[in-house]
């Protein structure tokens, strides 16, 4: 894998590049704008950005009442403060089905040092529980920008993009088209008769990679999935591979209540099929300060720990 | 439409406080108490001074936008939509009732004409921001109006947006407080201080203005006052501060914290309406 950039900056960079050819697209945030990358945009187009200030309430209403007024806004901040203010999200953008693109950086314990308070880790459960919502979690800086373009271009209504601090692996294969909605397969490998389906989200995906390598020299084969669409969530190819499959794996940088984990589980309940899941994630718990790499080792969301719960959870059922 | 003056616009607002006794004893749920404090300031704005949403069948895009972010105070909104065409008076006796677009707090999507789907508390006053700064963006002449309860503002997303509207300079914002010391738990000097209202958001950078919230002369020399902030070249916000009487018109009513949100029965429906036609509103 190649060293890639952290995913605010691809959305930074694709922002600052859309505002050019779009004249609706306004951008706000929070006195974070250095953190989010919204600050590229703002240095372009000083007349449409606003600095709100210490103020996330107020954003996220402003926002929907400059949709109304037929823009098409950007708001951000990191995760966990956005989506703490549920209150305002759920009545002035999702019920008012306000045409917002809200932008959650520092997403998940990857985010290292600053701790439990910085973390997003329950912003996917939240916005997901809000009808109209669309949750979107790119694994890279390609599927980033190619999630920017059909954001602008393509969706409709209110969204929630949740994005990394860290540095993310290149996965996006070159010359795939782009079909956000749907679970999309990077790899398959290993040749052994017990099938594992890895599933990841956002920096989960790069881990499910690593895990797959692993496991494929233990008598595994082991596809990996990446999930850019956690709402609408594409239930059929689940279904699909929970039948194939003997295991599913979900991985992923956030609380497994309501996150990947959620919708896999509740796309397995009805599939019918004979697959069992094992849920990678911050286990209902809270973060902590730490290195990002050793947090995510830490709370079972790296390569190696993915694998071992993996191996660990088809060993106790041979 | 003429814009109507303060005489034919007080007379026109007893009017609408009969729709809004007739709505809620038909619905037989919502809140008096606030639609009939707020119907004077409501009805001045929709019939007197805001532009671009005359008839139903000549919406303006760059029409003057009303948030009521007081979105118990609904009926007196449903009661003004039905007198300008907008909705039809047969249809006020669906307030509240299933699949009815009449919903018991303002919601855009079923009646895209409310603007701002509202009714927890503290929010509007953000998305009247929002519209205020898409006129702007767009140099568009569009003001941009926003009907607060005084207990309301004990939210602190108004106190955000009351810092923010200044820097921007949306002179086009025009927000005003239903001032009739009354929330759910008793006067709202008791629940929650919100005094000296003036001194506050003069502090934040607001042209202040303070009015007797039942007074038609009043109420529309304080918007035309608003207005010409913006004409001559202010960058500043207006709030109206307006003194009212919660229940205002209904004796039985007025001042009356239990009448917040409980409907009239027939028969208190009928004695409110009787008292209203024989002293224009003006119970005392």
């Amino acid at each position: 894998m190649s060293s890639g950039k952290a995913t605010r900056q691809a959305f930074g960079e694709s922002l600052a590049r859309l505002g050019e050819s779009n004249p609706q697209i306004v951008v706000l945030d929070a006195d974070l704008a250095k953190s989010t990358k919204s600050e590229l945009f703002a240095k372009k187009f000083p007349q449409r950005f606003f600095d709100l200030g210490i103020a996330e309430a107020n954003m996220i209403g402003t926002a929907a009442g400059l949709a109304f007024a037929g823009k098409l806004p950007f708001l951000c901040s990191f995760g966990c403060f956005l989506t703490g203010r549920y209150d305002t999200i759920r009545l002035s953008v999702a019920y008012s089905q306000a045409n917002v693109r809200m932008i959650g950086t520092h997403a998940g314990v990857g985010i290292g040092d600053d701790g439990h308070s910085q973390m997003g880790l329950e912003d996917i459960a939240l916005m997901r529980a809000l009808p109209q919502m669309g949750v979107f979690q790119p694994m890279d800086a390609r599927e980033t920008e190619l999630l920017m373009d059909y954001l602008v271009n393509t969706w409709k209504g209110p969204a929630y993009i949740r994005l990394t601090r860290q540095n993310l692996p290149d996965l996006y294969p070159s010359a795939t088209p782009f079909n956000p909605l749907k679970l999309l397969k990077l790899r398959e490998m290993g040749q052994g008769s017990t099938r594992v389906a890895l599933l990841g989200t956002g920096a989960g995906t790069a881990e499910a990679v690593k895990a797959a390598e692993l496991l494929s020299g233990q008598g595994i084969t082991a596809s990996v999935w990446n999930v850019l669409s956690l709402k609408p969530f594409d239930e059929a190819t689940v279904q699909t591979l929970a039948k194939e499959c003997d295991w599913i794996v979900t991985v992923e940088d956030h609380s497994v209540i309501g996150g990947l984990a959620s919708c896999v589980a509740d796309a397995m309940a009805t599939s019918g099929g004979k697959a069992r899941l094992v849920r990678c994630g911050v286990q209902d718990t809270f973060g902590q300060s730490g290195e990002g790499e050793e947090l995510l080792d830490l709370y079972g969301i790296s390569g190696t720990q993915v694998a071992s719960r993996t191996l660990a959870a088809i060993g106790s059922k041979r | 439409m003429t814009p109507l003056n303060a005489k034919a616009l007080e007379n026109l607002a007893n009017e609408l406080r009969i729709d809004i006794i007739e709505m809620l004893v038909e619905a037989k749920s919502g809140h008096p108490g606030g639609s009939l404090s707020a119907i004077d300031l409501v009805a001045g704005l929709w019939f007197s001074e805001m532009r671009g949403v005359e008839s139903a069948d000549h919406l303006a895009p760059q029409r003057d936008r009303f948030v009521l972010s007081k979105g118990h105070a609904v009926p007196a909104l449903y009661a003004i939509l039905a007198r300008k065409g907008f909705i039809e008076k047969k249809e006020l006796a669906t307030l509240r009732k299933t699949g009815s677009r009449l919903q018991g707090h303002p919601d855009r999507v079923r009646m895209p004409i409310v603007e701002a789907s509202t009714g927890s508390l503290g929010q509007g006053l953000s998305v009247a921001l929002g519209l205020a700064l898409g006129a702007q963006l767009d140099q568009s002449p569009s003001r941009v109006y926003c009907l607060m309860g005084d207990g309301e503002i004990q939210e602190g997303q108004v106190w955000e947006a009351a810092m923010a509207a200044p820097k921007f300079g949306v002179s086009n914002l025009c927000a005003i407080i239903d001032a009739n010391n009354g929330q759910i738990d008793g006067p709202v000097s008791q629940v929650m201080p919100i005094e000296p209202l003036a001194d506050k958001w003069r502090a934040f950078g607001w042209h202040v203005l303070e009015i007797d919230g039942h007074d038609c002369e009043q109420i529309l020399s304080a918007y035309a006052d608003a207005r010409k902030q913006q004409e001559q070249g202010s960058k500043k916000p207006t709030l109206i501060i307006a003194r009212t009487v919660k229940g205002k018109g209904v004796s039985f009513m007025e001042h009356q914290i239990g009448w917040h949100g409980v409907a009239p029965k027939a028969e208190e429906g009928t004695r409110a309406i009787d008292e209203i036609r024989k002293n224009g509103g003006q119970a005392k």
